[in-house]
């Protein structure tokens, strides 16, 4: 059996006395999606973070020696008052790693933006744009491996399905293995290969289809009945 | 104007595109503001000078970079955004440079004077403004990426908080070097002024730059040359301002138009 491209044992999170994940282990082959589902506040988030390296976490998370990770965040919040166009955001990151100028271009070709919005202010940018030029900003360096967390959480239908049809090319095309929090569970069901749920103490993984049935999305989803008396003492006030 | 009134104007001249292009980065860090309260910090070690009759920049170094290293100590370990840390450490300096520095001394330390430069203090200033100059433009791609979003410049590997760090240091260094000529309250002017300015013209970070730095520069000499020749004030420091001021409010023109 070959060795997985990104093998997780023991992994523990936690931010002070609040344990986010507990003992979450699973494994990720070279060249799949893997889906991560669950409702707020369950640790998808977090478990991204640590993936990156950003938060410290107990347990082992071990990726493979090649493996080069880009990331592509939720959103983010681009000011108005940056005097950042996308050429300088993607020239700097090219420029910190070191990467032939001649890369710019090429990423930006690939996520099908016109070349005339290489040089508009990121506050100019629509939602959609901004995060294919947040992909794009990802795919500097050539990653065999792109971490999207919610990538369409903000978006309008069309712009969400365009996102979703760019992952999925990336993963046919140049065999990168995606990680792919989102709340959609169509998109899930499409695209990924494995998915993970997480809720609070429990875990489970497996294919889509054995994944999401009414019966596991119950389970995982379902809200404690506090939360609907709050909404019935709020409309009575 | 003579030899030693010559290295001054160099001297603030060069200072003022050091302050141009720091001042952009503190525009898009958000923290102008911050950035005028932190030159503050350096009130007590000029109060300190004066009273102990030691060279007031080495005083007002010593207590701005001793703040710097507190407000990033308080926001790194309490999680008080930057202006919350930098309001308490600056209430406290203006507070002490208020109490510590003779009266006869205190429109100095507050709004500068023109010093006499020897050879030797010109050179030190000059070698001053060319390290943060250098500084910024090695950090520029590294700060871009912080100041878009701090998560992706730590993803693509860079340690966010030691950059944060030397940002600071490069700041303080730049208030330092204006000390003499524009005082603790005004040393600051020449970073926000121009910065808001260019902004004002501009949408492109390289434009962004050339144009705050010019901003800067003009203002200082017309400044300086105003009073030279009509204000005649022991300081510069308030014609320099009004100049950039001047620019500022031609921008906003350029802006409404």
């Amino acid at each position: 059996m070959s060795t997985p491209f990104l093998s997780v044992r023991n992994l523990r999170i936690a931010f002070g006395t609040r344990v986010v994940i507990r003992d979450l282990s699973f494994e990720v082959a070279s060249g799949d999606c893997l889906s991560v589902i669950g409702p707020n506040g369950a640790g998808k988030t977090v478990l991204l973070r640590a993936m990156l390296h950003l938060i410290p976490y107990e347990g082992e998370i071990h990726w493979s020696a090649d493996a080069r990770l880009g990331y592509v965040p939720q959103r983010v919040a681009a000011e108005k008052n940056q005097p950042l166009s996308v050429r300088d955001l993607l020239a700097a990151k090219a420029a910190v790693l070191k990467l032939p100028q001649g890369e710019l271009a090429g990423v930006f070709r690939e996520i099908g933006l016109a070349a005339e919005l290489f040089d508009s202010g990121l506050a100019a940018l629509s939602g959609g744009q901004l995060q294919k030029v947040l992909v794009a900003f990802a795919l500097l360096g050539q990653p065999n491996v792109l971490l999207f967390d919610e990538p369409t959480a903000s978006l309008d239908e069309l712009s969400e399905e365009r996102i979703y049809e760019l992952i999925h090319s990336l993963k046919q095309e140049k065999g990168i293995t995606v990680i792919l929090v989102s709340h959609d569970l169509s998109v899930v069901y499409r695209y990924a290969d494995q998915v993970l749920c997480l809720s609070k103490g429990r875990v489970c993984m497996g294919p889509p289809r054995e994944i999401l049935t009414p019966e596991m999305l119950e389970q995982l989803y379902a809200a404690p009945p506090k939360y609907y008396r709050h909404s019935e003492t709020h409309r009575e006030s | 104007m003579d030899t030693s009134q010559t290295y001054t104007l160099l001297l603030t001249v060069s200072f003022a595109l050091a302050a141009g292009l720091v001042g952009c980065f503190a525009l898009m860090k958000r923290m102008l503001l911050a950035s005028d309260v932190l030159s503050h910090l350096a009130l007590p070690g000029l109060g300190l000078a004066f009273l102990f009759k030691l060279n007031p920049l080495a005083g007002g170094a010593a207590t701005l970079l001793l703040g710097t290293l507190l407000v990033w100590q308080l926001q790194k370990k309490t999680g008080l955004a930057a202006d919350a840390s930098i309001g308490v450490v600056f209430a406290v300096a203006l507070a002490l440079g208020a109490a510590l520095t003779p009266s006869e001394d205190l429109v100095e330390a507050l709004f500068g004077t023109f010093p006499k430069l020897s050879l030797f203090g010109f050179l030190v200033g000059l070698a001053a403004v060319a390290a943060v100059i250098l500084a910024i433009l090695a950090f520029k791609n590294r700060l871009t990426l912080a100041v878009f979003s701090p998560e992706l410049a730590a993803a693509t590997g860079l340690n966010v908080n030691r950059l944060e760090l030397y940002y600071l240091l490069v700041f303080s260094v730049t208030i330092i070097i204006g000390l003499r000529f524009m005082g603790a309250l005004l040393s600051s002017a020449l970073i926000i002024m121009p910065a808001a300015t260019a902004r004002q013209v501009t949408n492109g970070l390289s434009r962004f730059i050339v144009v705050s730095m010019a901003v800067s520069s003009v203002s200082v000499l017309a400044g300086s040359l105003i009073n030279a020749f009509v204000v005649r004030s022991s300081t510069a420091a308030p014609a320099i301002v009004v100049v950039s001021a001047l620019c500022f409010g031609l921008s906003l023109l350029k802006k409404a138009g």
